[in-house]
């Protein structure tokens, strides 16, 4: 079990348990976080799972795929530290990790 | 009003399959779907990029295995309504009546929502105030390019729709083309034309920068760009165009009052029946314990509730099943001989 803290860009946050394997976005999904919808379903195919990753964990995240920088493109204000959770697999290494969604995912 | 045995919502790969489920058993139906073409999300999420788990087929792009279900339903002749969206549902003793958007209206004694995620709408500009200059200056597509000569057009998105308009419309506008980060993506022909263009000064490129704000009153004078580093920039615009891809909205099927589980419909995994009788749900769109969101489970879900059709639009007649390598009937309705 990893802790994973998402928050909005309101300053609400929930610090969850997540198994490792799981993905970031689907560890949102299964305790009904608000702010990820996954409309794809976690196939890097619609950019609904977006999240800002705090700039500290950046580098311990494997390197984006070409594909989901293609995907941030169509994503809801992408910024620099964009990422899609339905890439982020659940690690040891990322216990402490914060997210923070954006004001809308649409 | 078009009388139908079924009526299909959704023209993606299991709409599709839908339409080939029900010709086999005799039945007519229709297909409507709100974009332009056949394929749903196969043909705008992912037309090029391969598909590795459609049984016996090893390999195939979304856009060859659109291909490859119309060419299968081809027999049935199903007339096809697109650029439509279902908005009412209504019910009439044992039909259903559907009105689209487009006044046009359907009586049948089944519906099958194929409807994937919802329909695809065009991502809009974060921008607040960019709501106000739509349909009058800002536009997410190009319907007629007539309207975008002779202007300053500052053109939003690395993707094959942004680098395409680009060069059309650098014809006969100037083009700023701006986009989030350096990377363009589209084909490397597209791309090396856009190169040729930047060069001769017949176009210009602002990367990676983001919209910040737009200047004018009923019409736009200007732009202003924020870098990465954080300089702004101002760009004489008369027209935005942006080309953020597709979303995909669950539109008015919210409102139809089927039993819903978040942003999907509620079936049995018997017929794949919603909580409204004749009303079928397939494919993305449905849930029920144990759902995959796989194109070959939508496969499955449209043979079973198809059965279910039969039964509701043929309620003299006894269902039988039968198997296409050997029912004569079947063949009839495929046109083999």
């Amino acid at each position: 079990m990893t802790k994973i803290t998402y928050k909005d860009i309101e300053g609400n946050s929930k610090t969850l348990e997540v198994e490792n394997g799981l993905t970031v976005m689907e560890g949102a999904i299964q305790n009904n976080v608000p702010g990820i919808d996954a409309d794809c379903g976690g196939s890097m195919a619609c950019a609904t799972c977006h999240v800002y990753v705090e700039e500290k964990w950046l580098d311990k995240l494997p390197k984006a795929e070409e594909a989901e920088v293609d995907m941030i493109d169509m994503a809801f204000e992408p910024k620099k530290n964009s990422r899609l959770s339905c890439q982020i697999i659940v690690t040891d290494e990322l216990d402490g990790l914060v997210v923070t969604t954006p004001k809308k995912q649409s | 009003m078009i009388k139908k045995d079924v009526i299909i919502i959704g023209a993606g790969p299991v709409g599709l399959f839908a339409v080939h489920q029900l010709g086999i058993k005799g039945l007519t139906s229709v297909v409507i779907d709100n974009l332009d073409k056949a394929g749903g999300q196969c043909i705008e999420l992912y037309p090029d990029k391969p598909i590795y788990d459609i049984p016996a087929i090893p390999e195939c792009t979304g856009k060859e295995l659109t291909d490859k279900l119309l060419e299968q339903i081809k027999p049935f002749k199903t007339k096809f309504y697109f650029n439509e969206r279902v908005e009412e549902v209504r019910k009439d003793k044992d039909n259903w009546l559907i009105k689209t958007n487009n006044q046009n209206e359907f009586q049948a004694p089944n519906i099958i929502i194929a409807g994937g995620v919802g329909s695809f709408e065009p991502r809009k500009l974060s921008l607040k105030e960019a709501e106000n200059f739509e349909g009058k200056s800002v536009f997410y597509a190009v319907k007629n390019k007539d309207q975008f000569k002779n202007k300053n057009i500052s053109i939003f998105g690395g993707g094959d729709s942004a680098l395409d308009w680009a060069l059309e419309l650098s014809k006969f506008s100037k083009i700023t083309l701006v986009h989030r980060r350096n990377e363009f993506r589209g084909a490397p022909h597209t791309l090396s034309e856009i190169k040729k263009l930047e060069d001769q000064g017949k176009l210009s490129i602002k990367t990676p920068c983001q919209l910040e704000s737009i200047e004018g009153d009923n019409n736009i004078t200007s732009i202003t760009l924020k870098y990465d580093d954080g300089k702004k920039e101002k760009v004489q615009t008369n027209i935005i165009l942006s080309f953020f891809g597709l979303i995909m909205k669950l539109g008015p099927i919210a409102e139809w009052g089927l039993n819903m589980e978040k942003k999907t419909i509620s079936v049995n995994s018997e017929n794949f029946e919603t909580s409204e009788k004749g009303i079928f749900a397939v494919g993305d769109i449905c849930t029920y314990p144990g759902k995959l969101k796989l194109i070959l489970s939508g496969f499955h879900e449209v043979a079973l509730a198809t059965v279910e059709c039969f039964k509701r639009a043929r309620p003299n007649e006894k269902y039988r099943f039968e198997f296409t390598t050997s029912s004569k009937t079947i063949q009839d309705r495929l046109g083999k001989k």
